[in-house]
């Protein structure tokens, strides 16, 4: 094929992105990208034409842009680069559409400028969980890693730029992203921030500039703090210094102070004082780039909204303890609370105060001892208000906890995604993931209570307890072992035979012993089952059916096993309704779910095998098995049909597999002969040609499967 | 060099095993054994049950027996079994049967990882009766005053399966061990002595022991032990580089995940 390849002249170039194209009914010139494309030579030709045929497969304009840049681009980037470029464009698509699409195909130069950079400079994307690893253990506050455009912390999310490429080398900058996040963590646990907030230059600045200086001079002691505290990372951070991108000397004047604040000994509100005296004295040093910039309308907002919320937690901790202890008095006076500081000045980490309950010491449950160690980081001490057990109503639960919106809810309102598990889908003609393209919600199956599930008992009563003997055949037994060389008791039969092989002159046999036996079963399944409006009518009756068995028969097996539903309507609504759960008995709640199973939307199936896959992997079984029960082929309203389903769950299975899981299907669609190999692999499903056979069948496959 | 084979009852700790005592955990165990009350031991791995054991044995002078429990100890590999010989069956008294005869302290380390047909020999002797039925000989041994059964359980990664049954708990007393804690430097000492390194580094690797205890539940299974503080401080006074052995003795040890261990040691890396 490649030998065979010649280059294409401009005519036939042209007459082939006309195709792709379609620019019939438009205005699209193809011309001058064709008379372009064809001085370059045949590979060249083949590789930007493939990727024109891949952009444009999401967007006409936008492959129609390609097209025309196809050369500068060529120019500007390595192929690879290229690669990347029209990714980004049909990402930006997917999630913003056109027009920012474009502007990131126009933008070529900037975005090849970029790419350079990102080559020796190091991405938030691929070290944040390193720095949140750091950050987690250095302690204190659990602060997460936030990207933005400059290096700040508000007190609880440190924000870093997506990308920092001021040094010459990834590893160099990766340790400027390591300095920047540990110095800002730094702000947040040396008290910094409580002196601040106790002099009140957070409420508004009365003296302009303060903060400012405060900061580079606070950044100072903290310099000081991290040499005798974390004397590795000082190193780091001096070896960065001494590059004039990072950090330049202070002027002659800081000298003195810098020497005096880099003690042991000095504290925030030192630096504080000085900051004030020194107001109008001290400038011109441009600080370090790790210290980051104060941002204090952030900082404010978010150690105020901490503050509340720690004391409303607190105080229902305290009231939580309180009706522990009380037991059967829960009338009586109010407890009394006390503190005592305990120990010297040590660690600020630990908290130095002890909850005293009738002037005896009260061991708190380890996350209320935590948020008592950051109320003092806040406010350095434990006002006596704190010490007052919050009354019954006066923090509602509600407005404590995040409010999770989940299911249904979310379709009252406005579309958002927000609550959603966001999933990839492929795209065959682009042969790349559409990211964060399904928004996908678990959703309880709304339960009926009509006896469907008894009456399907007694329907297939016989069944029923054939199904039982059999599954209960399976289960792990022990097994006395015969003739074993080590064992908990003698094998008198093997032992009479040894002794007589013995007398006749042969060897004997060192297997004498037996053994008890134990094999394990170790098996997760997910049941994922299709609730599309095809299903309508027997269909549905016969997956309850089969459902209703399905179970009968696990629960005597004792393997572990989820059933879910799914259905669709466009990506924007992918659903999968929950059943069962792994951790959920088999009982009354799950038998009324199961009868509540009704025929919904479409049928998009990538999104499911996914999260079952997820699900699946969450369980510590040694065989994980997904069954898919189905009536038809991939589909859904929005595209998801043909081909592109096709392969989108393919590539779904693919991934299943990969992650150890072995999938397997059950359908009834007659045609499916055609598909399913191609999507399950030969051995893998199992084609029922009559749905009444349903019921009967997917218990029994089942058992096979797993024996 | 050939190896020294010592018989059980001839087994008796000689040397004064080093153990830091954290609390009142040594009278309590005294009083249990003048008293023939069985002891658990609950605890995370490597914060020194087992060195505990070993110096009670050689405080109160009696040989112990430690078996390590796993998913197929069998009653059988406890009290004991027949084995032919010669075409004749000759009995072998397990470890927990030794100990008995020879009055010793048993210990059964991670016990929740035996096999449930073993509580049939255990109950017996942890309580008042203080017996242990030989099934398969019909006997029943009587436990001398000297005996104790000692048993140690991790509470923290057991699953539901594995979980200790009350029937069992309730007959011991029991004493809970975890890493030495904040005060003043009681883990630093614990690491200084049994290594040799000098104090200051060895807060040094407490202070990161209390790093990766933090990420505990964020990525990390456990947190580094008082165990691997020594073997990362042994590396150290033996002239390894403190980030080398700290990757080698901790990280290593803690997870595979290259994340975590990436995490993990950019804090080492920190702290030296």
């Amino acid at each position: 094929m490649i030998a065979a390849r010649h280059a294409l002249s401009a005519p036939r170039i042209e007459a082939l992105l006309d195709e792709l194209l379609e620019v019939e009914f438009t205005f699209r010139q193809t011309a001058d990208a064709a008379a372009r494309l064809a001085t370059l030579d045949a590979d060249t030709q083949h590789f930007m034409i493939d990727w024109i045929k891949r952009v444009a497969s999401t967007n006409l304009e936008l492959g129609y842009q390609v097209a025309c840049r196809a050369v500068a681009a060529l120019d500007a980037m390595p192929r690879q680069m290229i690669e990347e470029w029209a990714l980004r464009a049909m990402d930006v698509y997917d999630r913003k559409g056109l027009r920012p699409a474009l502007l990131v195909i126009e933008g070529l130069d900037a975005f090849a400028s970029e790419q350079r950079a990102r080559a020796r400079g190091a991405v938030l994307e691929r070290c944040e969980g390193v720095l949140q690893g750091v950050l987690h253990g250095l302690s204190g506050r659990a602060l997460k890693v936030e990207a933005a455009a400059r290096i700040y912390t508000d007190s609880e999310k440190i924000f870093l730029p997506q990308l920092l490429a001021q040094l010459p080398s990834e590893a160099e900058n990766f340790s400027l992203y390591k300095v920047s996040a540990v110095f800002q963590w730094a702000r947040t646990r040396f008290g910094g921030f409580s002196a601040l907030r106790r002099a009140g230059v957070l409420e508004g600045e009365a003296t302009p500039g303060l903060l400012a200086l405060f900061h580079r001079l606070e950044g100072l002691r903290l310099e000081g703090i991290l040499s005798r505290e974390l004397p590795g990372l000082y190193r780091e951070l001096t070896l960065l210094g001494r590059n004039p991108a990072v950090a330049v000397e202070p002027p002659s004047q800081w000298a003195p102070w810098r020497s005096r604040l880099m003690e042991a000994g000095v504290s925030a509100d030192d630096v504080l004082a000085l900051a004030r005296r020194q107001l109008g004295r001290l400038h011109g040093w441009r600080a370090p780039l790790y210290y980051g910039e104060p941002d204090r309308e952030a900082l404010r907002a978010c150690m105020e909204a901490r503050i509340e919320r720690e004391k409303g937690r607190f105080r229902v901790a305290l009231a939580e303890i309180q009706s522990e202890l009380r037991g059967d008095h829960p009338r009586g006076a109010p407890l009394r609370f006390g503190q005592r500081p305990v120990g010297e000045r040590g660690d600020p980490q630990e908290a130095q105060i002890e909850i005293l309950l009738d002037d005896q010491p009260l061991a708190l449950p380890p996350e209320v001892q935590r948020t008592l160690g950051s109320i003092i980081q806040d406010l350095d001490a434990l006002p006596q208000e704190y010490l007052s057990a919050a009354g019954a109503g006066e923090y509602d639960a509600e407005r404590e906890g995040e409010e999770r919106c989940a299911g249904e809810s979310v379709w009252s309102g406005t579309y958002h995604e927000e609550g959603a598990s966001l999933y990839p889908e492929w795209d065959y003609r682009r042969k790349h993931y559409r990211k964060e393209w399904c928004a996908m919600r678990e959703i309880d199956v709304e339960p009926v209570h009509d006896g469907f599930a008894e009456q399907t008992l007694v329907k297939y009563g016989g069944l029923v307890k054939h199904l039982r003997k059999s599954f209960e055949a399976l289960r792990d037994e022990e097994r006395l072992l015969r003739r074993q060389p080590h064992g908990d008791g003698v094998d008198i039969d093997a032992l009479v035979e040894a002794l007589a092989e013995m007398r006749l002159g042969r060897e004997m046999s060192d297997r004498l012993f037996t053994r008890m036996h134990r094999s394990e079963r170790n098996i997760a399944a997910a049941f994922m089952v299709d609730m599309s409006g095809s299903t309508k009518g027997w269909i549905n009756d016969a997956e309850r059916e089969a459902l209703v068995l399905l179970c009968e028969a696990l629960e005597s097996l004792g393997d572990r096993y989820a059933i879910y539903g799914f259905s669709s309507n466009t990506r924007k609504r992918c659903e999968l309704f929950r059943i069962k759960r792994f951790d959920e008995p088999y009982g009354a709640g799950v038998r009324a779910r199961i009868s509540g199973i009704r025929p919904r939307d479409y049928t998009r199936m990538g999104f499911a095998i996914r999260h079952l896959t997820r699900l699946l992997n969450e369980t510590d079984a040694r065989t994980r098995i997904l069954i898919t029960l189905s009536d038809g082929k991939p589909d859904d309203y929005d595209n998801y049909r043909g081909v592109y389903g096709i392969e989108d769950t393919r590539r779904a299975l693919i991934e299943a597999r990969r992650a150890r899981v072995h999938p397997y299907c059950i359908t009834i669609d007659e045609l499916a002969r055609d598909y399913l190999p191609h999507l399950y692999g030969p051995a893998a499903y199992t084609v029922l040609n009559e749905v009444s056979a349903l019921p009967l069948k997917v218990s029994d496959i089942y058992r096979r499967l797993t024996s | 060099m050939e190896a020294k084979t010592i018989h059980i009852d001839e087994y008796i700790i000689t040397r004064e095993p080093f153990y830091q005592s954290t609390g009142d955990e040594i009278a309590i165990f005294e009083a249990a054994y003048a008293n023939h009350l069985p002891v658990l031991l609950k605890g995370p791995t490597g914060c020194g049950k087992t060195r505990f054991m070993e110096y009670m044995a050689w405080r109160l002078r009696r040989p112990l027996i430690t078996v390590s429990c796993h998913d197929d100890l069998t009653a059988s590999d406890l009290v004991g079994r027949y084995l032919v010989r010669g075409g004749e069956t000759v009995w072998i008294d397990g470890p927990l049967t030794q100990a008995v005869r020879a009055g010793g302290i048993c210990y059964l380390d991670e016990v929740v990882e035996a096999r449930k047909d073993t509580m049939v020999v255990i109950h017996p002797l942890a309580d008042d009766r203080r017996v242990l039925p030989i099934e398969k000989l019909g006997t029943l041994v009587e436990a001398p005053a000297e005996f104790c059964l000692s048993i140690s359980y991790n509470p923290g990664y057991q699953s539901v399966l594995k979980d200790l049954k009350q029937s069992t708990r309730q007959r011991f007393v029991a004493l809970e061990f975890d890493y030495p804690g904040p005060g003043p430097g009681l883990e630093a000492e614990i690491v200084a002595a049994e290594s040799g390194l000098e104090r200051e580094m060895a807060a040094r690797l407490v202070q990161f022991a209390g790093m990766t205890r933090n990420l505990k539940g964020g990525g990390l299974e456990e947190g580094a032990s008082t165990r691997l503080l020594v073997h990362a401080a042994k590396l150290i006074a033996s002239g390894v580089s403190p980030v080398s052995a700290c990757r080698g003795a901790i990280a290593q040890a803690l997870t595979d995940d290259p994340e975590m261990l990436a995490a993990v040691n950019e804090l080492s890396a920190s702290l030296f």
